[in-house]
């Protein structure tokens, strides 16, 4: 099937699940009917307007009837920050997703846990990504980027997805982790095996995940008794295998936080690069901006990850009664923050729903969270978005979007699965 | 007016006086005062406007609340005088204040 065909489908309100909202009217459908869990109108690109009507008519509101059962959805900026650092009222267990998973294949994972068990095992990977290691790595970032730019065919339509977005993250978690470079496929497909529905494409069962995910344990177990023995490196392993803290992780432990950092840089960091070739092709004026100022670039990439949003939500689940926004949640309702929405809020944001790249105050965006989950990586990504516009401003005059964007369908990852674009050099 | 003196992990000085009633993370953002993102906009919740404090200063400023001490300790720069400078209220109290930018904010 065609990229445009899966367009087709995906706007289609015939072909979509009962729970879709694709094609339905977000201004006169009934409100409490507004369901954006249902990963239709996400891969359609059609969740803004209904957002915009949340933000302004009911903006903490409770969705009582979804596939993935009753839930709250928080949709302005300040509320979320509300949520966000309220750890005492709104927990990250059981998970951070709007599924709830089976317990035995559930992972020990920081991202999921509260203080004081968070805090201590986040404190141990931090040092991987905190931007004075991050300064030893830049050139070897910069050296694989532009490899993978010069490698680029000019004038002749590609998928920027896969040849960039998807191989320049891969690199960088390879480079993370000093992990072999010609297996580096491995943890991309362990990333999607991870946050796989079972059934929904990527692996069949519950079982057949956790099988792949036990291969994932052994091959990085290998790696770091190598490292045991070998002179302290810079890489993420290394700091595990030599560490007071961690290096008596116990395995289950081990895996969650490898994944946790391999998750993490893949799918974000992708679809900010995908989704900042999209925005400066829908606005050309700002398109000019950066081709005129390439010193925009370091705000730019605070714009375009605000623009995303690669990751919509996170959920939290209230452990007390307690009010928000004038409504009663109950101990044990599941809350939704939707970054997305907040990342739109004009009240916070002046000309919120504007991709704007030289934008005042740019780095004030939800996309990253915020309080004690605020992401770990967030310079990382911010450095990779920046190497590869800089690299690309000294190569090419236009990356130009030449065909249908394909989006992913999810309602977490916000994101593509293919973007064609052809290639302009430098008059 | 309240005098405070932001020096940059490289020694370049900037002093800034400001009305008592803001906090220090204000008083280096609308003085143009460089090394504090202050992403979450002075919430004690992004710890991007972290600073050393001059030694003499740390038992003259307010306790850090639970909330500070959390933030504050996800940072791999932490030292004995970290702050969150959006924490840190101007007063008469700290005219004079030294504090120290780092070389990152995380």
């Amino acid at each position: 099937m065609t990229d445009t065909a899966n367009t087709t489908r995906a706007k289609d309100p015939t072909t979509q699940s009962k729970w879709s909202m694709v094609g339905r009217d977000p201004y006169t459908m009934p409100l409490e009917e507004i369901d954006l869990s249902h990963p239709g109108v996400w891969q359609a690109n059609e969740m803004h307007p209904f957002m915009e009507r949340l933000r302004r008519e009911d903006p903490v509101h409770f969705c009582a009837d979804s596939a993935v059962g009753p839930y709250w959805s928080v949709m302005k900026y300040r509320d979320i920050m509300q949520v966000d650092t309220s750890h005492q009222i709104y927990s990250s267990e059981p998970t951070i997703g709007i599924v709830d998973q089976f317990e035995e294949f559930t992972l020990p994972m920081f991202i999921a846990m509260d203080p004081p068990k968070h805090d201590e095992q986040r404190r141990i990977a931090q040092p991987v990504a905190a931007p004075a290691n991050l300064k030893k790595l830049e050139s070897l970032i910069r050296q694989r980027v532009c490899t993978i730019l010069d490698s680029l065919p000019v004038g002749e339509e590609f998928d920027w997805v896969e040849r960039v977005s998807v191989e320049l993250t891969t690199q960088m978690l390879a480079t993370l982790f000093d992990f072999p470079f010609d297996e580096r496929y491995k943890l991309t497909h362990w990333s999607d095996v991870a946050t796989a529905i079972p059934g929904a494409g990527v692996v069949d069962t519950y079982e057949e995940r956790w099988n792949i995910m036990q291969e994932c344990l052994a091959y990085f177990t290998k790696l770091r008794d190598e490292r045991i023995n070998a002179e302290p490196g810079n890489d993420l392993v290394s700091m595990l295998a030599h560490g007071e803290a961690t290096r008596n992780m116990p395995p289950m432990e081990f895996l969650g936080n490898i994944l946790l950092l391999i998750v993490g840089g893949n799918d974000t960091t992708r679809n900010s690069i995908s989704g900042g070739v999209l925005a400066l092709n829908e606005n050309p004026g700002e398109y000019d901006k950066l081709r005129n100022d390439p010193s925009l670039i370091p705000n730019m990439v605070s714009e375009i990850i605000r623009w995303q949003t690669p990751l919509a939500y996170m959920r939290r689940t209230a452990l007390v009664d307690t009010e928000l926004g004038g409504k009663q949640i109950r101990a044990g309702d599941k809350v939704v923050m939707w970054y997305a929405s907040g990342n739109r809020d004009e009240e916070v944001i002046e000309n919120a729903n504007q991709f704007l790249i030289d934008r005042d105050k740019a780095r004030q965006h939800l996309s990253f969270g915020f309080g004690l989950h605020r992401c770990m990586g967030n310079r990382l990504a911010e450095m990779q978005l920046r190497i590869l516009w800089e690299e690309i401003s000294t190569r090419f005059h236009t990356v130009e979007v030449t065909g249908e964007p394909q989006r992913v369908y999810s309602s977490f990852v916000n994101g593509f699965a293919h973007l064609p674009v052809t290639l302009h050099s430098l008059k | 007016m309240i005098k405070i003196l932001f020096v940059e992990h490289d020694g370049n000085e900037h002093p800034v006086e400001v009305e008592a009633g803001s906090s220090v993370m204000l008083a280096a953002v609308t003085n143009g005062v460089p090394g504090i993102d202050a992403d979450c906009g002075g919430a004690c919740s992004c710890a991007t406007c972290h600073v050393y404090v001059n030694e003499e200063w740390v038992d003259k400023l307010e306790e850090i609340s639970p909330m500070e001490e959390a933030m504050l300790s996800l940072s791999s720069d932490r030292k004995g005088n970290s702050r969150l400078s959006c924490q840190i209220k101007v007063t008469e109290e700290i005219d004079g204040l030294v504090v120290q930018t780092p070389e990152f904010q995380f």
